[in-house]
């Protein structure tokens, strides 16, 4: 990846963070840990591979993309924000009443957003079903997926994987945000649905593991993704929940609480630093 | 497709082969899980395989799938038996379409008791209950199979979630397909009279109809009878004009009678204009393996359970005149 590339897509990651913590201290709740693990990849994702419109969020022709794992809501916001499909400021509004930022993505009401998800286990059925309609009308978006790992002890999950590798769904990708934790604790602990190259791979499925925060391994993927013919592909990407803020990283308490003053002024320091 | 007026078919038999009917000018994709041939969806299989995808048995995932094809933009059929579908489902159901309003019509065969020999398992006594609970969703419970057509074709061309429930046993059509226009959320009078009104929805119009002729024979009560396939929306006017003008309703369905139509009645009533309520379905109970006939006896969802409402009913009306 050249370095002018690099330096963007490590910028809007930031920038994403920054508006996690926005959202979260505002909102006085949400799911900071996990949104910060997946920061880099959307990051990619919409400001180097997705073809999207901010002017024209229903664009028929662009790419789709299912926050499967919808509680890291506040990334896919604070994405779209710095994407152009709403203001960053009212990221604020995160979780508010009057808010049309609901606690999880809401496709009825937010531009940008193509699915409604939050309970775990559907968005990626979702995200098979556009897969399947662009096959069915000949287009050729493809359609992007994250997965939580603790969302993966949904049995949907795999059923969701079993109809796309059957049908060669290869427009679609899906990406595993392996942070390796959960509410309850590390995912290991609760009933491991760990190691996963090899059962993504028996169901069907290019497999390429990364690390979740490199970019050019990122975009490695990504770019080989594009590449299969005949099968889906799945990113297994190894992240860290947390990732960018010291105090956060690899907490499980940090999955779904949100920072106080001190703590939120501590995190922007350490997020502004990187910029 | 003609349906002749007596011919005995079962509503997902029309449901199949109206499916298949209207692919031919009708863009939408149908989704089954594992059961085609029973849900009759097997029709338009054969006739567009290239819109048509079996899920295997994995009906979660059918809704969610389902749900992805409409956020795409497709109009979607998805079938399965009513327990698999508003049951296994309903979740999906209610997060992944509903919640977003997007265009999916569930469309669940082998509702209720009449699913006869498998029992209780498969026999789905809640499903209206389940599905009229959900915001925005549209339940439609059609009588024949000249009604199960129309709501079917008045589904795909609307927009917005569907519930549609089919049975499986073959019962006699009562509509002429000919003259016949499917009125979405208006009940039916099928029977005019004034001193008690019997509501029946799916395939109770025929215990209710010959219990009318019973109790105007026998007894001399002029049964007022309303066929109601649309159970939300609610016709609420019907209901009130009827609660106004007989003041005593009986409501008949092949459901649980907590939570289905004649719950919906009672609610409608007690706003309305308060006259009794009495609910004809299953006891708060589950089925169980046999074949229908004498199902519908032991469930009390035959005429002379029609009958005995009626009569109570008109014993209360009176009583609460006193």
């Amino acid at each position: 990846m050249d370095s002018a590339k690099l330096t963007q897509l490590k910028h809007e990651a930031a920038m994403i963070r920054l508006g996690i913590l926005d959202g979260v201290h505002a909102a006085a709740s949400g799911h900071p840990g996990g949104s910060m693990s997946i920061a880099d990849i959307m990051s990619y994702l919409y400001f180097a591979e997705m073809k999207v419109d901010p002017a024209n969020p229903k664009w028929d022709g662009r790419d789709r993309f299912v926050l499967s794992k919808g509680h890291a809501a506040p990334a896919l916001y604070a994405t779209l924000a710095r994407k152009g499909f709403f203001p960053f400021e009212s990221l604020t509004t995160l979780r508010h009443v009057d808010s049309i930022l609901q606690g999880h993505p809401d496709m009825k009401h937010i531009p940008g957003v193509d699915m409604t998800t939050g309970s775990l286990g559907q968005g990626i059925s979702a995200a098979v079903g556009m897969a399947l309609a662009a096959k069915v009308d000949h287009k050729d978006y493809r359609t992007y997926a994250i997965v939580g790992d603790g969302e993966s002890e949904e049995g949907q999950v795999w059923e969701a994987l079993m109809f796309a590798a059957r049908h060669d769904l290869d427009n679609l990708c899906v990406v595993i945000d392996y942070n390796g934790l959960q509410i309850d604790g590390p995912i290991a602990d609760i009933v491991n649905p760990a190691p996963y190259e090899g059962k993504l791979s028996s169901f069907g499925f290019h497999v390429i593991t990364i690390d979740a925060h490199d970019f050019d391994q990122i975009e490695n993927a990504f770019n080989e993704a594009r590449a299969v013919k005949g099968k889906p592909t799945a990113i297994v990407a190894n992240s860290v929940k947390g990732k960018g803020v010291s105090f956060m990283e690899n907490q499980v308490k940090w999955h779904g609480s949100a920072p106080n003053d001190a703590q939120y002024e501590q995190a922007v320091a350490e997020i502004k630093a990187q910029l | 497709m003609e349906f002749k007026l007596g011919d005995k078919i079962a509503t997902r038999e029309a449901y199949g082969k109206t499916l298949a009917e209207l692919g031919a000018d009708h863009d939408f994709v149908v989704l089954d899980a594992d059961l085609a041939e029973a849900t009759k969806t097997c029709y338009f299989a054969k006739a567009y395989p290239n819109r048509f995808f079996d899920c295997g048995i994995a009906e979660g995932n059918m809704v969610g799938i389902a749900a992805g094809l409409a956020a795409a933009g497709k109009t979607v059929v998805a079938s399965s038996f009513a327990m698999f579908a508003a049951g296994r489902a309903f979740e999906q159901i209610r997060n992944s379409v509903a919640y977003p309003h997007l265009n999916v019509k569930i469309c669940a065969t082998h509702a209720g008791i009449t699913v006869g020999e498998d029992g209780a398992t498969h026999q789905c006594l809640e499903d209206l209950a389940l599905m009229r609970v959900i915001p925005g969703m549209t339940v439609i419970n059609p009588s024949d199979a000249v009604e199960a057509a129309a709501a079917l074709k008045y589904a795909i061309e609307t927009d917005g979630p569907f519930y549609i429930r089919f049975g499986r046993f073959a019962m006699p059509v009562i509509h002429d397909s000919a003259t016949y226009t499917f009125k979405p959320g208006e009940g039916e009078t099928l029977v005019e009279g004034d001193d008690v009104t019997v509501i029946a929805t799916g395939m109770m119009y025929k215990p209710v109809l010959e219990a009318s002729y019973v109790l105007k024979a026998l007894h001399n009560i002029s049964v007022r009878v309303i066929n109601m396939p649309t159970v939300k929306p609610l016709d609420r006017e019907i209901i009130r004009k009827a609660a106004r003008e007989t003041g005593a309703i009986v409501v008949a369905e092949e459901h649980n009678i907590i939570g289905g139509l004649g719950s919906a009645v009672a609610e409608c009533v007690s706003e309305t204009y308060p006259c009794p309520v009495f609910r004809v379905g299953v006891k708060d109970v589950f089925g169980r393996s046999g074949k229908v006939p004498p199902l519908l006896d032991a469930y009390g969802l035959n005429p002379e359970t029609v009958v005995e409402k009626v009569q109570a009913a008109l014993r209360l009306k009176t009583a609460m005149k006193g």
